[in-house]
């Protein structure tokens, strides 16, 4: 709009330099910073994501903890918030869904998944990115659930490294899930709807599990259900881990080799769920 | 020499929905085509098609050269896009929405930032460029969205109704940028449903009704196809209605149609300037007083109406449909919030 312009407007297009791998890395790393400059311009999100959890965390181990009895027990909320927490974890981590489905959907809606696909950059990076982003995320929720749930009574007993590995456990499932919230985001036809489209699944799958109440009070058909979830994986591994286990662990098999059953179910949504979202990706997002 | 973009034979369907059904175009390196046509008739799936947005379900296409469908990320290193809707995030701000954009195309981040602030110069940005892109008003998203296409200078512009839903001003300020690129040597090809940006900025125009290219070449040859000029003429007096009416008709290469409440008559001639003053000098002999005459060359409005069978606006009703399935889901509703319908009926 002013005469400078001459200099600026036409020149030789600037080749790609990077190849395979490390353009894929490095055009991912350009939109994970892109996100979490997001995040930090609309902290109403992550704050929001914050509540849902220590709203559960305190709504069960005060309101329900009393009711519920764990094998081996007395009906005690101080033991419930115990066995409860690495089904908060677990819980919050694919919780993660959501913030990947509404994201994706937000950016195809305003016409920002059409800039990048006309961008020479990876085919993968703006699902990458967007999933990167969203595990920082998960793991500052995380940190701070793990200090509201310390200042309920929640306590590791069986040390530091061990916990963490629970929480390695706990992100790779989160992970793996927000690729199905990628999905879901690219499938759907608005923010809105990919919120609850995020969501709604989540709670019979949550549920369904041994996060909230011990599989042996279910009915006999769903419990091989709430076993084989990949979902009760990752909470009883991340529990034993803890050193939350209260009496002996559930003869099943997925219960009795959970972090194998949880690393495996991971990898699988992973693999699964990341190569259906390239290839929507890369075709259908016209 | 090659054409910079060349399209032979587009065609996509979506469902039921012919939206390309045969689209064939090229337009040679450093002209400006604009294509033509309402809502629905396939601009937006071709522009898709030829930034390697959308694969069509046959036909060919090279972009400076390169073929769109083998090579689609050479063709992205060489091609800048920028659509009607605005593409930048508004929780970035300017600076580095370009500057994310530069990285995207494979620049060194040093390189990106100083290109994003050049732009943003140019712009007329700079002031703005440290606010999230939120607070920004229409016209100022789409300039950033216009520069953002810039980044790396592409020898081929890709702009899908750059200024659909803009005031005028703002209107103005894109089509005085947009001329700059072409002066420089910049490949252009423009969509619009505005006859008189057309007009304005393309060498050459393709008219698109129902994924086809119905018409083809300069506004004036386009203008010249429908038939040429005619004489319009209002007198002063109603009661000299009949009289000019036979005064004008050795000259007349149709009927007359004669609109007695505003006394105004219009003939179909041929013969331009000439015929004018020869009909100025015939009505002064017969003596009758005239308020206003002019030869009238006819609209690219006009060529829609005769090429179609239907004006451009009714046809926008009555296919949006169609169009709306070419875009990314959930795209439709926010066409109406940009203020696309209000632009539509300031110009129309």
């Amino acid at each position: 709009m002013t005469t400078t312009a001459t200099e600026h407007a036409i020149g030789h297009a600037v080749p790609a330099q990077r190849h395979g791998i490390a353009a894929t890395l490095h055009d991912s790393w350009v939109v994970a910073k892109r996100n979490l400059r997001r995040m930090t311009r609309i902290p109403e999100i992550v704050v929001f994501g914050l509540m849902q959890p220590v709203m559960f965390v305190l709504l069960f181990s005060y309101v329900m903890g009393g009711a519920i009895q764990i094998p081996g027990t007395r009906a005690n909320s101080s033991t419930y918030t115990q066995f409860l927490m690495a089904g908060i974890f677990a819980q919050t981590v694919t919780f993660a869904v959501a913030g990947a489905s509404a994201g994706i959907a937000e950016d195809m809606t305003k016409g920002l998944v059409d800039r990048f696909r006309s961008l020479p950059m990876a085919r993968s990076a703006v699902l990458v990115g967007r999933t990167l982003a969203d595990l920082v995320q998960t793991a500052f929720t995380l940190l701070v659930l793990a200090v509201v749930a310390l200042l309920v009574g929640w306590r590791i007993h069986d040390g530091i490294l061990k916990a963490l590995g629970a929480f390695a456990l706990l992100l790779l499932l989160g992970y793996a899930f927000s690729w199905i919230g990628a999905l879901i985001g690219l499938s759907v036809r608005s923010p809105e709807a990919a919120t609850s489209a995020g969501l709604i699944w989540l709670f019979p799958l949550t549920f369904i599990s041994n996060a909230f109440v011990p599989v042996s009070s279910m009915p006999g058909w769903l419990q091989a259900l709430a076993y084989w979830n990949p979902f009760s994986a990752t909470v009883q591994a991340s529990r034993s881990l803890f050193g939350n286990q209260i009496g002996p662990v559930d003869p099943a098999w997925p219960m009795q080799h959970a972090a194998l059953v949880s690393v495996a179910w991971s990898l699988v949504i992973m693999a699964l769920f990341s190569w259906l979202a390239v290839r929507k990706y890369r075709s259908a997002a016209g | 020499m090659a054409p910079a973009i060349q399209a032979e034979n587009l065609v996509k369907t979506f469902g039921d929905v012919r939206a390309l059904d045969g689209v064939s175009l090229d337009v040679p390196e450093g002209t400006v085509l604009g294509l033509l046509g309402p809502n629905g008739a396939g601009k937006t799936t071709t522009v898709r098609v030829l930034t390697t947005l959308l694969q069509p379900d046959s036909g060919r296409a090279t972009v400076a050269g390169v073929d769109v469908l083998k090579h689609p990320n050479r063709v992205r290193s060489l091609i800048g896009l920028s659509g009607q809707y605005a593409a930048v995030d508004e929780y970035l701000t300017g600076r580095e929405n370009l500057q994310m954009v530069g990285e995207l195309y494979q620049m060194s981040s040093r390189d990106a930032k100083a290109r994003a602030l050049e732009l943003l110069e140019w712009f007329n940005l700079t002031e703005a460029m440290d606010r999230t892109a939120k607070t920004y008003s229409g016209g100022m998203r789409r300039r950033l969205d216009l520069a953002a296409a810039l980044v790396v200078r592409p020898p081929v512009m890709f702009l899908d109704e750059p200024t659909t839903g803009l005031d005028p001003r703002n209107r103005l300020a894109l089509w005085e940028v947009i001329e700059t690129l072409v002066e420089q040597g910049t490949t252009l090809l423009l969509t619009t449903q505005y006859l008189e940006e057309a007009d304005r900025l393309a060498h050459d125009i393709a008219v698109v009704d129902q994924g086809r290219v119905i018409a083809r070449g300069s506004a004036d040859r386009l203008k010249a196809q429908i038939g040429g000029e005619r004489v319009e003429v209002v007198v002063h007096r109603r009661d000299d209605l009949a009289e000019a009416v036979a005064a004008l008709a050795p000259y007349a290469k149709g009927d007359p149609a004669v609109e007695k409440n505003t006394r105004r008559i219009t003939v179909p001639v041929s013969g331009g300037a000439k015929v004018l003053a020869d009909v100025i000098r015939e009505l002064d002999a017969r003596s009758i007083e005239i308020d206003d005459i002019g030869l009238r060359r006819p609209t690219l409005d006009d060529v829609f109406l005769s090429l179609t069978g239907h004006a451009a606006e009714a046809a926008a009703e009555a296919e949006e449909t169609g169009e709306q399935q070419t875009r990314p889901a959930g795209r439709p509703g926010r066409g109406h919030q940009d203020g696309r319908g209000e632009g539509r009926g300031k110009d129309a």
